[in-house]
Protein backbone atom coordinates (compact mmCIF):
# COMPACT_ATOMS: atom_id res chain seq x y z
CA UNK A 1 0.00 0.00 0.00
CA UNK A 2 1.21 3.43 -1.19
CA UNK A 3 0.41 6.30 1.35
CA UNK A 4 0.77 9.86 -0.41
CA UNK A 5 0.18 12.60 2.34
CA UNK A 6 -2.32 14.93 1.10
CA UNK A 7 -2.65 17.69 3.79
CA UNK A 8 0.18 17.54 6.93
CA UNK A 9 -0.64 19.35 10.69
CA UNK A 10 0.60 22.45 9.58
CA UNK A 11 -1.28 22.56 6.12
CA UNK A 12 -4.64 21.26 8.10
CA UNK A 13 -4.29 24.52 11.03
CA UNK A 14 -4.25 26.38 8.05
CA UNK A 15 -6.86 24.89 5.91
CA UNK A 16 -9.44 24.77 9.62
CA UNK A 17 -8.47 28.86 9.77
CA UNK A 18 -9.03 29.32 6.35
CA UNK A 19 -12.60 27.26 6.31
CA UNK A 20 -13.15 29.16 9.51
CA UNK A 21 -13.25 32.70 7.89
CA UNK A 22 -14.88 31.50 4.65
CA UNK A 23 -17.85 30.55 7.33
CA UNK A 24 -17.87 33.55 9.45
CA UNK A 25 -17.77 35.59 6.36
CA UNK A 26 -21.52 34.06 5.36
CA UNK A 27 -22.39 33.56 9.12
CA UNK A 28 -21.42 36.39 10.88
CA UNK A 29 -21.61 35.83 14.41
CA UNK A 30 -23.26 32.35 13.90
CA UNK A 31 -26.57 33.37 15.89
CA UNK A 32 -28.02 31.66 13.46
CA UNK A 33 -26.46 29.21 11.89
CA UNK A 34 -25.66 25.75 13.36
CA UNK A 35 -22.65 22.86 12.36
CA UNK A 36 -24.06 19.37 12.08
CA UNK A 37 -21.52 17.04 11.70
CA UNK A 38 -22.22 13.64 9.81
CA UNK A 39 -21.36 10.03 11.34
CA UNK A 40 -19.28 8.82 12.36
CA UNK A 41 -16.25 10.93 10.89
CA UNK A 42 -17.67 14.28 9.93
CA UNK A 43 -17.83 14.59 14.16
CA UNK A 44 -14.03 15.01 14.64
CA UNK A 45 -14.07 17.66 11.71
CA UNK A 46 -16.37 19.45 13.68
CA UNK A 47 -14.95 19.73 17.10
CA UNK A 48 -11.84 21.10 15.43
CA UNK A 49 -13.89 23.72 13.22
CA UNK A 50 -15.67 24.64 16.64
CA UNK A 51 -12.72 24.95 18.74
CA UNK A 52 -11.25 27.26 15.87
CA UNK A 53 -14.47 29.28 15.72
CA UNK A 54 -14.53 29.70 19.31
CA UNK A 55 -11.60 31.22 19.27
CA UNK A 56 -11.47 33.56 16.63
CA UNK A 57 -15.97 34.63 17.76
CA UNK A 58 -14.73 34.51 21.42
CA UNK A 59 -18.32 33.64 21.79
CA UNK A 60 -19.89 29.69 21.37
CA UNK A 61 -20.81 28.17 18.52
CA UNK A 62 -24.02 25.74 18.49
CA UNK A 63 -22.95 22.11 17.31
CA UNK A 64 -24.39 18.42 16.81
CA UNK A 65 -23.88 15.36 15.33
CA UNK A 66 -26.16 13.48 13.05
CA UNK A 67 -26.50 9.83 12.71
CA UNK A 68 -27.68 8.56 8.81
CA UNK A 69 -26.92 4.88 8.99
CA UNK A 70 -31.19 4.58 8.54
CA UNK A 71 -31.41 7.08 5.51
CA UNK A 72 -28.67 5.52 3.46
CA UNK A 73 -29.80 3.37 -0.06
CA UNK A 74 -27.12 0.64 0.19
CA UNK A 75 -29.29 -1.12 3.37
CA UNK A 76 -29.69 -5.21 2.59
CA UNK A 77 -26.85 -4.58 -0.33
CA UNK A 78 -24.03 -4.85 2.03
CA UNK A 79 -22.98 -8.42 3.69
CA UNK A 80 -23.48 -7.05 7.44
CA UNK A 81 -26.27 -4.43 8.84
CA UNK A 82 -24.92 -0.95 8.84
CA UNK A 83 -24.76 -0.50 12.89
CA UNK A 84 -25.85 3.20 13.74
CA UNK A 85 -24.18 5.98 15.76
CA UNK A 86 -25.16 8.27 17.48
CA UNK A 87 -26.97 11.51 16.71
CA UNK A 88 -27.18 13.96 18.93
CA UNK A 89 -28.83 17.24 17.80
CA UNK A 90 -29.96 18.88 20.95
CA UNK A 91 -31.33 22.36 19.70
CA UNK A 92 -34.13 23.25 16.66
CA UNK A 93 -33.00 23.91 13.85
CA UNK A 94 -36.38 25.39 12.40
CA UNK A 95 -35.31 28.38 10.33
CA UNK A 96 -31.33 28.14 10.80
CA UNK A 97 -28.57 28.20 9.12
CA UNK A 98 -27.22 24.57 8.95
CA UNK A 99 -23.93 23.77 7.63
CA UNK A 100 -23.31 20.01 7.14
CA UNK A 101 -19.70 19.35 8.12
CA UNK A 102 -18.05 16.02 6.96
CA UNK A 103 -14.30 14.81 6.08
CA UNK A 104 -14.38 13.75 2.32
CA UNK A 105 -17.03 14.31 -0.47
CA UNK A 106 -16.47 11.54 -2.76
CA UNK A 107 -19.98 10.00 -4.47
CA UNK A 108 -22.26 12.34 -2.65
CA UNK A 109 -24.36 9.34 -1.29
CA UNK A 110 -23.66 10.03 2.50
CA UNK A 111 -24.53 13.40 1.34
CA UNK A 112 -27.88 12.88 0.43
CA UNK A 113 -28.48 10.87 3.26
CA UNK A 114 -27.51 13.33 5.37
CA UNK A 115 -29.95 15.57 4.24
CA UNK A 116 -33.13 13.50 4.38
CA UNK A 117 -31.65 12.95 8.03
CA UNK A 118 -31.63 16.35 8.71
CA UNK A 119 -35.41 17.23 7.49
CA UNK A 120 -36.73 15.11 9.75
CA UNK A 121 -35.71 17.32 12.66
CA UNK A 122 -37.72 20.33 11.01
CA UNK A 123 -37.37 22.84 8.30
CA UNK A 124 -34.08 24.54 8.03
CA UNK A 125 -33.85 28.32 6.34
CA UNK A 126 -30.64 27.18 4.64
CA UNK A 127 -28.24 24.21 4.21
CA UNK A 128 -24.65 24.14 3.23
CA UNK A 129 -22.20 21.79 2.72
CA UNK A 130 -18.31 21.82 4.26
CA UNK A 131 -15.67 19.21 3.50
CA UNK A 132 -11.86 18.84 3.97
CA UNK A 133 -11.48 16.56 1.19
CA UNK A 134 -13.06 16.93 -2.00
CA UNK A 135 -12.68 14.28 -4.38
CA UNK A 136 -14.10 16.06 -7.44
CA UNK A 137 -15.51 14.14 -10.52
CA UNK A 138 -16.20 10.95 -8.69
CA UNK A 139 -19.86 12.07 -8.31
CA UNK A 140 -22.47 9.75 -8.56
CA UNK A 141 -25.54 12.23 -7.36
CA UNK A 142 -25.62 16.22 -8.36
CA UNK A 143 -23.85 17.45 -4.63
CA UNK A 144 -21.11 20.14 -4.43
CA UNK A 145 -19.79 21.53 -1.45
CA UNK A 146 -19.80 25.25 -0.36
CA UNK A 147 -16.41 25.32 1.63
CA UNK A 148 -13.66 22.88 0.33
CA UNK A 149 -10.49 22.21 2.11
CA UNK A 150 -8.66 20.79 -0.23
CA UNK A 151 -9.70 19.55 -3.67
CA UNK A 152 -8.35 16.47 -4.89
CA UNK A 153 -8.16 14.08 -8.27
CA UNK A 154 -8.33 10.77 -7.22
CA UNK A 155 -9.06 7.48 -9.06
CA UNK A 156 -11.96 4.90 -8.12
CA UNK A 157 -9.09 2.45 -6.94
CA UNK A 158 -7.49 5.00 -4.83
CA UNK A 159 -8.50 5.69 -0.95
CA UNK A 160 -9.11 8.73 0.83
CA UNK A 161 -8.59 8.25 4.32
CA UNK A 162 -8.71 11.17 7.32
CA UNK A 163 -7.00 9.95 10.09
CA UNK A 164 -7.09 12.65 13.52
CA UNK A 165 -4.01 11.55 15.73
CA UNK A 166 -3.81 14.55 18.11
CA UNK A 167 -4.72 16.60 15.43
CA UNK A 168 -2.16 15.65 13.00
CA UNK A 169 -3.61 14.19 9.92
CA UNK A 170 -2.26 11.89 7.36
CA UNK A 171 -4.32 11.53 3.78
CA UNK A 172 -3.09 8.31 1.88
CA UNK A 173 -3.45 7.02 -1.39
CA UNK A 174 -3.08 3.31 -1.62
CA UNK B 1 -19.99 -8.17 15.86
CA UNK B 2 -22.29 -6.37 13.78
CA UNK B 3 -24.93 -9.22 12.85
CA UNK B 4 -27.54 -11.21 14.75
CA UNK B 5 -27.06 -14.66 14.58
CA UNK B 6 -30.27 -16.40 14.01
CA UNK B 7 -32.34 -16.04 10.81
CA UNK B 8 -35.92 -15.99 12.59
CA UNK B 9 -36.10 -14.91 15.90
CA UNK B 10 -38.34 -18.04 17.57
CA UNK B 11 -37.29 -17.53 21.16
CA UNK B 12 -34.89 -16.17 23.39
CA UNK B 13 -33.66 -19.63 24.28
CA UNK B 14 -31.86 -18.98 20.41
CA UNK B 15 -30.07 -15.89 21.02
CA UNK B 16 -26.65 -15.63 22.52
CA UNK B 17 -26.13 -12.53 24.84
CA UNK B 18 -24.24 -10.88 22.05
CA UNK B 19 -27.63 -10.84 19.99
CA UNK B 20 -29.45 -9.14 22.88
CA UNK B 21 -26.73 -6.59 23.26
CA UNK B 22 -26.60 -5.68 19.91
CA UNK B 23 -30.66 -5.40 19.62
CA UNK B 24 -30.38 -3.26 22.30
CA UNK B 25 -27.61 -1.18 21.25
CA UNK B 26 -29.78 -0.82 17.67
CA UNK B 27 -32.86 -0.19 19.87
CA UNK B 28 -30.99 2.97 21.45
CA UNK B 29 -30.78 4.88 17.96
CA UNK B 30 -34.32 3.56 16.89
CA UNK B 31 -35.77 5.05 20.23
CA UNK B 32 -33.85 8.23 19.61
CA UNK B 33 -35.68 8.14 15.85
CA UNK B 34 -38.87 7.91 17.36
CA UNK B 35 -38.35 10.89 19.39
CA UNK B 36 -37.64 13.07 16.46
CA UNK B 37 -40.54 15.40 14.78
CA UNK B 38 -40.75 13.18 11.59
CA UNK B 39 -40.44 9.13 13.39
CA UNK B 40 -39.66 7.82 10.11
CA UNK B 41 -36.90 6.09 8.37
CA UNK B 42 -36.68 4.96 4.84
CA UNK B 43 -34.55 2.21 5.39
CA UNK B 44 -37.49 -0.54 5.06
CA UNK B 45 -38.94 0.69 2.25
CA UNK B 46 -38.49 -2.10 -0.51
CA UNK B 47 -40.17 -4.75 2.19
CA UNK B 48 -43.33 -6.23 3.20
CA UNK B 49 -44.21 -7.66 5.99
CA UNK B 50 -47.90 -9.63 7.14
CA UNK B 51 -48.36 -9.59 10.71
CA UNK B 52 -50.57 -13.22 11.23
CA UNK B 53 -52.71 -12.73 14.34
CA UNK B 54 -54.42 -15.80 15.54
CA UNK B 55 -54.82 -14.86 18.88
CA UNK B 56 -56.44 -11.52 20.17
CA UNK B 57 -54.17 -8.53 20.57
CA UNK B 58 -53.53 -5.13 21.38
CA UNK B 59 -50.25 -3.82 22.32
CA UNK B 60 -47.98 -6.36 20.51
CA UNK B 61 -50.08 -5.92 17.27
CA UNK B 62 -49.97 -2.30 17.51
CA UNK B 63 -46.55 -1.72 19.00
CA UNK B 64 -45.57 -4.17 15.70
CA UNK B 65 -47.49 -2.53 13.10
CA UNK B 66 -45.81 0.90 14.48
CA UNK B 67 -42.34 -0.55 14.67
CA UNK B 68 -42.92 -1.39 11.02
CA UNK B 69 -44.50 1.78 9.13
CA UNK B 70 -41.72 3.52 11.34
CA UNK B 71 -39.16 1.99 9.20
CA UNK B 72 -41.07 2.14 6.03
CA UNK B 73 -41.85 -1.00 5.44
CA UNK B 74 -45.66 -2.27 3.62
CA UNK B 75 -47.71 -3.86 5.98
CA UNK B 76 -50.63 -5.95 5.72
CA UNK B 77 -52.65 -7.30 8.89
CA UNK B 78 -54.21 -10.30 9.01
CA UNK B 79 -56.71 -11.94 12.02
CA UNK B 80 -57.96 -15.39 12.49
CA UNK B 81 -60.99 -14.03 13.21
CA UNK B 82 -63.02 -13.34 9.77
CA UNK B 83 -60.57 -15.36 7.57
CA UNK B 84 -60.63 -18.53 5.60
CA UNK B 85 -58.78 -19.82 9.12
CA UNK B 86 -62.32 -20.79 9.92
CA UNK B 87 -63.01 -22.62 6.74
CA UNK B 88 -60.70 -24.84 7.38
CA UNK B 89 -57.22 -23.84 5.81
CA UNK B 90 -54.15 -25.46 7.87
CA UNK B 91 -51.15 -23.08 9.14
CA UNK B 92 -49.00 -23.74 6.12
CA UNK B 93 -51.39 -22.85 3.46
CA UNK B 94 -52.39 -19.84 4.80
CA UNK B 95 -48.86 -18.43 5.27
CA UNK B 96 -47.89 -19.87 2.15
CA UNK B 97 -50.60 -18.03 0.20
CA UNK B 98 -49.83 -14.83 1.92
CA UNK B 99 -46.06 -15.51 1.05
CA UNK B 100 -47.36 -15.95 -2.79
CA UNK B 101 -48.95 -12.03 -2.89
CA UNK B 102 -44.57 -11.52 -2.30
CA UNK B 103 -44.16 -11.00 1.62
CA UNK B 104 -40.77 -10.80 3.42
CA UNK B 105 -41.60 -11.15 6.97
CA UNK B 106 -44.08 -12.89 9.03
CA UNK B 107 -45.05 -12.07 12.19
CA UNK B 108 -47.15 -14.40 13.94
CA UNK B 109 -48.91 -14.67 17.27
CA UNK B 110 -50.62 -18.18 17.44
CA UNK B 111 -52.14 -20.23 20.60
CA UNK B 112 -49.82 -23.40 20.00
CA UNK B 113 -46.50 -23.63 21.37
CA UNK B 114 -43.86 -23.95 19.00
CA UNK B 115 -46.05 -22.55 15.97
CA UNK B 116 -43.43 -20.09 14.67
CA UNK B 117 -39.87 -22.99 14.92
CA UNK B 118 -42.21 -24.73 12.74
CA UNK B 119 -43.21 -21.93 10.40
CA UNK B 120 -39.34 -20.56 10.17
CA UNK B 121 -38.68 -24.55 8.83
CA UNK B 122 -41.69 -24.59 6.15
CA UNK B 123 -41.80 -21.43 4.34
CA UNK B 124 -39.80 -19.06 3.00
CA UNK B 125 -39.65 -15.57 4.85
CA UNK B 126 -38.42 -14.47 8.21
CA UNK B 127 -40.38 -15.44 11.28
CA UNK B 128 -41.29 -13.53 14.34
CA UNK B 129 -42.93 -14.78 17.25
CA UNK B 130 -45.29 -12.42 18.45
CA UNK B 131 -46.13 -15.22 20.98
CA UNK B 132 -46.90 -19.26 20.56
CA UNK B 133 -49.03 -20.48 22.76
CA UNK B 134 -47.67 -20.59 26.91
CA UNK B 135 -44.24 -20.86 24.76
CA UNK B 136 -42.05 -17.89 24.47
CA UNK B 137 -42.90 -14.01 23.39
CA UNK B 138 -39.17 -12.82 22.68
CA UNK B 139 -39.53 -9.31 21.78
CA UNK B 140 -42.06 -8.48 25.24
CA UNK B 141 -39.06 -10.32 27.44
CA UNK B 142 -36.47 -7.99 25.34
CA UNK B 143 -38.46 -4.90 25.91
CA UNK B 144 -38.91 -5.85 29.74
CA UNK B 145 -35.02 -6.37 29.79
CA UNK B 146 -34.12 -3.17 27.92
CA UNK B 147 -36.61 -1.30 30.17
CA UNK B 148 -35.08 -2.55 33.44
CA UNK B 149 -31.33 -1.29 31.67
CA UNK B 150 -32.18 1.95 31.42
CA UNK B 151 -33.97 2.10 34.41
CA UNK B 152 -31.25 0.75 36.69
CA UNK B 153 -28.18 1.33 34.67
CA UNK B 154 -28.02 -2.04 33.96
CA UNK B 155 -29.54 -6.08 33.89
CA UNK B 156 -26.22 -7.83 35.16
CA UNK B 157 -26.50 -8.69 39.06
CA UNK B 158 -29.89 -7.57 39.45
CA UNK B 159 -32.89 -9.54 40.84
CA UNK B 160 -35.73 -10.00 39.40
CA UNK B 161 -39.18 -11.85 40.72
CA UNK B 162 -41.79 -12.88 38.53
CA UNK B 163 -45.02 -13.03 39.76
CA UNK B 164 -48.38 -14.41 38.83
CA UNK B 165 -49.18 -17.72 36.90
CA UNK B 166 -45.85 -18.82 35.66
CA UNK B 167 -47.15 -21.47 34.32
CA UNK B 168 -49.07 -20.73 31.47
CA UNK B 169 -46.75 -17.29 30.76
CA UNK B 170 -45.10 -17.13 27.62
CA UNK B 171 -43.41 -13.75 28.82
CA UNK B 172 -42.45 -15.67 32.20
CA UNK B 173 -40.25 -18.33 30.33
CA UNK B 174 -38.87 -15.76 27.81
CA UNK B 175 -38.24 -13.51 30.63
CA UNK B 176 -36.03 -16.12 32.40
CA UNK B 177 -34.10 -16.97 29.30
CA UNK B 178 -33.15 -13.32 28.59
CA UNK B 179 -32.66 -11.95 32.16
CA UNK B 180 -30.07 -15.08 32.94
CA UNK B 181 -28.45 -14.49 29.47
CA UNK B 182 -27.98 -11.08 30.71
CA UNK B 183 -26.57 -12.29 34.22
CA UNK B 184 -29.38 -11.26 36.32
CA UNK B 185 -30.69 -13.16 38.72
CA UNK B 186 -34.17 -14.34 38.54
CA UNK B 187 -37.50 -15.63 40.96
CA UNK B 188 -40.81 -16.81 40.25
CA UNK B 189 -43.65 -16.16 42.77
CA UNK B 190 -46.98 -18.10 42.63
CA UNK B 191 -49.13 -20.58 44.02
CA UNK B 192 -48.10 -23.43 43.64
CA UNK B 193 -50.28 -25.09 41.52
CA UNK B 194 -49.12 -21.94 38.64
CA UNK B 195 -45.84 -22.97 39.13
CA UNK B 196 -44.34 -25.58 36.47
CA UNK B 197 -43.13 -28.52 38.08
CA UNK B 198 -39.67 -28.45 36.63
CA UNK B 199 -38.83 -24.96 37.04
CA UNK B 200 -35.57 -25.24 39.35
CA UNK B 201 -34.20 -26.86 35.85
CA UNK B 202 -33.80 -23.65 34.69
CA UNK B 203 -31.85 -22.66 37.78
CA UNK B 204 -34.95 -19.48 39.10
CA UNK B 205 -35.44 -19.49 42.90
CA UNK B 206 -38.99 -20.25 43.91
CA UNK B 207 -41.40 -18.76 46.30
CA UNK B 208 -44.73 -18.53 47.67
CA UNK B 209 -45.00 -15.68 49.99
CA UNK B 210 -45.28 -12.66 48.31
CA UNK B 211 -43.56 -10.30 50.50
CA UNK B 212 -40.50 -12.51 51.03
CA UNK B 213 -40.11 -12.22 47.05
CA UNK B 214 -40.51 -8.88 47.10
CA UNK B 215 -37.67 -8.01 50.05
CA UNK B 216 -35.52 -9.96 47.89
CA UNK B 217 -35.54 -8.45 44.45
CA UNK B 218 -34.73 -4.60 42.78
CA UNK B 219 -37.80 -5.53 40.29
CA UNK B 220 -40.79 -7.42 40.36
CA UNK B 221 -42.80 -8.19 37.02
CA UNK B 222 -46.06 -8.83 38.01
CA UNK B 223 -48.30 -11.10 35.41
CA UNK B 224 -52.01 -11.29 34.58
CA UNK B 225 -54.22 -14.64 35.73
CA UNK B 226 -54.33 -16.05 32.17
CA UNK B 227 -58.07 -17.58 32.86
CA UNK B 228 -58.73 -17.95 29.11
CA UNK B 229 -55.74 -20.92 29.39
CA UNK B 230 -57.50 -22.38 32.51
CA UNK B 231 -59.66 -25.11 31.99
CA UNK B 232 -59.29 -26.18 35.34
CA UNK B 233 -59.36 -24.30 38.59
CA UNK B 234 -55.89 -23.44 39.61
CA UNK B 235 -56.57 -21.46 42.91
CA UNK B 236 -60.29 -21.41 44.59
CA UNK B 237 -61.46 -17.57 43.69
CA UNK B 238 -59.59 -14.26 42.32
CA UNK B 239 -60.24 -12.74 45.65
CA UNK B 240 -57.70 -15.20 47.60
CA UNK B 241 -55.43 -14.49 44.84
CA UNK B 242 -55.41 -10.79 45.22
CA UNK B 243 -54.92 -11.39 49.08
CA UNK B 244 -52.28 -13.53 48.58
CA UNK B 245 -50.26 -12.41 45.31
CA UNK B 246 -51.56 -9.10 44.79
CA UNK B 247 -49.36 -5.73 44.77
CA UNK B 248 -50.92 -3.32 46.54
CA UNK B 249 -49.07 0.75 47.93
CA UNK B 250 -49.10 -1.06 51.59
CA UNK B 251 -47.20 -3.99 50.95
CA UNK B 252 -45.03 -1.54 48.76
CA UNK B 253 -44.13 1.05 51.04
CA UNK B 254 -43.72 -1.15 53.77
CA UNK B 255 -40.63 -2.76 51.76
CA UNK B 256 -36.75 -2.20 53.56
CA UNK B 257 -35.91 -0.15 49.70
CA UNK B 258 -37.69 0.88 46.80
CA UNK B 259 -38.10 -1.31 44.16
CA UNK B 260 -39.02 -1.45 40.41
CA UNK B 261 -43.01 -2.26 39.50
CA UNK B 262 -43.25 -3.59 35.80
CA UNK B 263 -45.96 -5.19 33.86
CA UNK B 264 -46.74 -6.84 30.34
CA UNK B 265 -50.34 -6.02 29.93
CA UNK B 266 -52.84 -6.46 29.72
CA UNK B 267 -53.60 -5.55 33.19
CA UNK B 268 -56.13 -6.74 35.49
CA UNK B 269 -56.54 -3.29 38.02
CA UNK B 270 -57.19 -4.97 41.35
CA UNK B 271 -56.42 -8.52 40.81
CA UNK B 272 -52.57 -8.88 40.28
CA UNK B 273 -51.84 -5.19 40.92
CA UNK B 274 -53.70 -2.32 42.44
CA UNK B 275 -54.59 1.24 40.76
CA UNK B 276 -52.35 2.90 43.15
CA UNK B 277 -49.40 1.11 42.12
CA UNK B 278 -49.98 0.11 38.15
CA UNK B 279 -50.23 4.68 38.21
CA UNK B 280 -47.10 5.31 40.88
CA UNK B 281 -43.34 6.46 40.56
CA UNK B 282 -41.86 3.21 40.86
CA UNK B 283 -44.28 1.38 38.43
CA UNK B 284 -41.89 1.70 34.46
CA UNK B 285 -45.17 -0.01 32.66
CA UNK B 286 -45.40 2.90 30.00
CA UNK B 287 -42.27 2.86 29.55
CA UNK B 288 -42.30 -0.81 28.57
CA UNK B 289 -44.98 -0.16 25.95
CA UNK B 290 -42.72 3.32 24.43
CA UNK B 291 -39.55 0.97 24.30
CA UNK B 292 -41.30 -2.09 22.63
CA UNK B 293 -41.30 -0.05 19.86
CA UNK B 294 -37.95 0.91 19.79
CA UNK B 295 -37.04 -2.84 20.62
CA UNK B 296 -39.32 -4.24 17.64
CA UNK B 297 -37.88 -2.12 15.26
CA UNK B 298 -34.79 -3.19 16.13
CA UNK B 299 -35.21 -6.87 15.26
CA UNK B 300 -37.23 -6.20 12.15
CA UNK B 301 -34.51 -4.27 11.46
CA UNK B 302 -31.21 -6.74 12.01
CA UNK B 303 -33.37 -9.44 10.55
CA UNK B 304 -34.06 -7.62 7.33
CA UNK B 305 -30.80 -7.28 6.74
CA UNK B 306 -30.43 -11.13 6.10
CA UNK B 307 -32.77 -11.05 3.48
CA UNK B 308 -31.45 -12.15 0.20
CA UNK B 309 -32.42 -9.49 -2.62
Amino acid sequence: MERQVILNEKHLELTLKRLSHELIESHLDFSQTVLVGLQPRGIHLVSHLKATLEKILKKPVTCGNLDITFFRDDFRRRERPLIPSITNLNFSIENKKVVLVDDVLYTGRTIRSGLDALMTFGRPSKVELLVLIDRRFQRDLPIQADYVGKAVDTLISERVSVEWKETVVLFTKE
Amino acid sequence: MTNISVDHLTGIKDLTKEDIELIFKTADSFKEVINRPIKKVPSLRDITIANIFFENSTRTRLSFELAEKRLSADVVNFSASGSSVKKGETLIDTVNNILSMKVDMVVMRHSSPGAAEFLSKKVNARIINAGDGTHEHPTQALLDAYSIREKLGKVAGKKVVIVGDILHSRVALSNIYCLQKLGAEVMVCGPTTLIPKYIHELGVHVSHNLVEALEWCDVANMLRIQLERQDIKFFPSLREYTMLFGLNKEILNSLSKEIVVMHPGPINRGVEITSDVADSKQSIILQQVENGVAIRMAVIYLLAAKIER
